[in-house]
């Protein structure tokens, strides 16, 4: 059973977005997506000031086995992006939601936020999935 | 629905993670693929290979049949038990399948091909052989199993009876014990000491339980994968296909052109020789950051290549890949890993051997 925190919103491709205090989103992948992936081996991260538009690829998870697109939950510009995964990309498979976050973004549209799913609509669609 | 091998309820109870591999369900790990390839390097791993085509050749002129059938030369199965990998070319000399064939008693052999080729290569097979007292039997009441690592030869020394571990125990590599309910390899396809072994289908579920037992780690396909790169082994269907020569495939040395024998595929691949062979296999090493992938391009001053298989090397812990590039391909080139052009050094394979890790 996926690990799926109720204060996060997820797109149906399994990424997540947190809110933080100074209103920046957070992004991640899923424990469950970290899950089907297998152990995470590289990591390509976009640079701090790109922008990125929603639902475009803006990030590589690569396991042993295959390569994965990480889309933008969100249009925005790059604030920050997590260094440390590039020595350490199993952080995600230990941690999605926490050590293993992706890169943060300063949203260029808030309304695009809630065209994203709860954590029980994801929950939703996973189970959909592996129908 | 995909086949279910003898052993599909093990895998599932034991966590396998089941995917559709060429038609059979099976597992890609249990859990950490990772681990399993770490298990099978240091120590000893299992994997359930009851997919691949296991094929007996019985009857009057079995040899002269499979002499002309392989690339290889079965004259070099001297006594039952040899073992031989080969090719099986096409007349245009591309590769229809690779495989090893065994000599066994009363002038009979038993071929292991590719799981995903089977149709093709019993189709091929069979036309080659009509016309011919050659019996073709595909053996689909068998089981294989391989047992790979350091420790994989003892675990199954030690469930043995007495009169077999003797003579497995003495098996040298690339020879095979054949008795009355077990036919057992010292072969693999992971670098590693090891066997493969054959059993009736219903005494599978016991050779799989006692091996767990004996502290042989369950593997999936996806460590086997890894494990064969590592090794520099190729894989039908991605490093090799019919449209590629022995020659272009860094596998010229299982072609056994010293006499006058004829084989199929010998004439197209003897002119190709006196022309000049095109293109060639080899490692790459990646030097920058990413991963070697099935398919990216390789850029070097010559026309480009392509890398026909990359991961990530647990053992080395960085990408590795094999590649087809023109023969004039220097030792140093660059991939196009999604628009980025990384640099990859150029290298004989095997990556990791056994001595190594």
């Amino acid at each position: 059973m996926s690990d799926i925190p109720g204060d996060l919103k997820f797109m149906a491709s399994h990424e997540w977005v947190r809110v933080e205090e100074d209103g920046l989103l957070r992004i991640g992948i899923s424990d469950h997506a970290q899950n089907l992936l297998g152990d995470l081996v590289y990591v390509e991260l976009p640079e701090s000031g790109d922008d990125i538009l929603r639902e475009d690829a803006c990030a590589v998870v690569e396991s042993v086995k295959a390569a994965s697109d990480v889309y933008a939950p969100v249009s925005g510009e790059i604030v920050e992006v997590n260094e440390s995964l590039a020595d350490s990309p199993e952080t995600v498979n230990e941690s999605p939601y926490d050590d293993g976050w992706l890169f943060t973004v300063r949203a260029s549209d808030d309304s695009e936020l809630g065209q994203l799913l709860d954590a029980e609509a994801y929950q939703k669609s996973i189970a959909d999935e592996d129908d | 629905m995909p086949a279910h091998t003898p052993l599909f309820e093990q895998h599932q109870s034991q966590g396998g993670r089941m995917v559709d591999f060429g038609g059979w369900a099976l597992p890609v790990h249990y859990g950490s693929q990772v681990e399993e390839h770490h298990a099978v390097r240091q120590e000893a791993g299992l994997f359930d290979v009851s997919h691949m085509t296991v094929v007996d050749f019985e009857g009057e002129g079995c040899r002269d049949f499979l002499s002309e059938l392989l690339a290889n030369n079965v004259a070099k199965l001297k006594r039952p038990g040899r073992a031989l990998y080969t090719c099986m070319l096409a007349e245009n000399g591309g590769i229809i399948d690779d495989l090893i064939v065994y000599g066994r008693p009363d002038g009979a052999y038993r071929a292991v091909v590719n799981a995903a080729t089977r149709e093709k290569d019993l189709a091929w097979i069979r036309a080659q052989a009509e016309g011919t007292s050659v019996s073709v039997i595909e053996r689909e009441d068998l089981a294989m199993l391989a047992v790979q690592g350091p420790r994989a030869r003892d675990a199954v020394h030690g469930l043995l009876d007495d009169a077999d571990r003797g003579a497995v125990s003495a098996l040298g590599r690339f020879w095979a014990w054949d008795s009355e309910s077990l036919f057992i390899a010292r072969t693999g396809y992971t670098g590693e000491d090891g066997y493969e072994m054959l059993m009736d289908a219903s005494a599978a579920t016991r050779w799989w339980e006692q091996l767990l037992e004996a502290g042989v780690a369950p593997c999936g396909l996806g460590a086997r994968d890894t494990l064969r790169l590592e090794a520099g082994l190729s894989l039908y269907g991605q490093d090799i296909d019919e449209t590629t020569t022995p020659a272009e495939s860094r596998l010229q040395w299982t072609v056994d052109l010293s006499d006058n024998r004829r084989f199929v595929g010998r004439s197209a691949l003897e002119a190709q020789l006196e022309a000049g062979v095109p293109r060639k296999l080899v490692g790459l090493v990646l030097e920058g950051r990413g991963v070697l992938r099935q398919g990216q391009t390789v850029v070097s001053e010559e026309t480009a290549g392509v890398v026909t298989s990359g991961t990530f090397s647990p053992t080395l812990k960085q990408s590795i890949g094999l590649a087809r590039v023109p023969v004039t391909t220097g030792d140093q080139v660059a991939v196009d890993i999604r628009g980025r052009e990384v640099p990859a050094r150029v290298v004989e394979p095997p990556f990791v051997s056994a001595a190594d890790s």
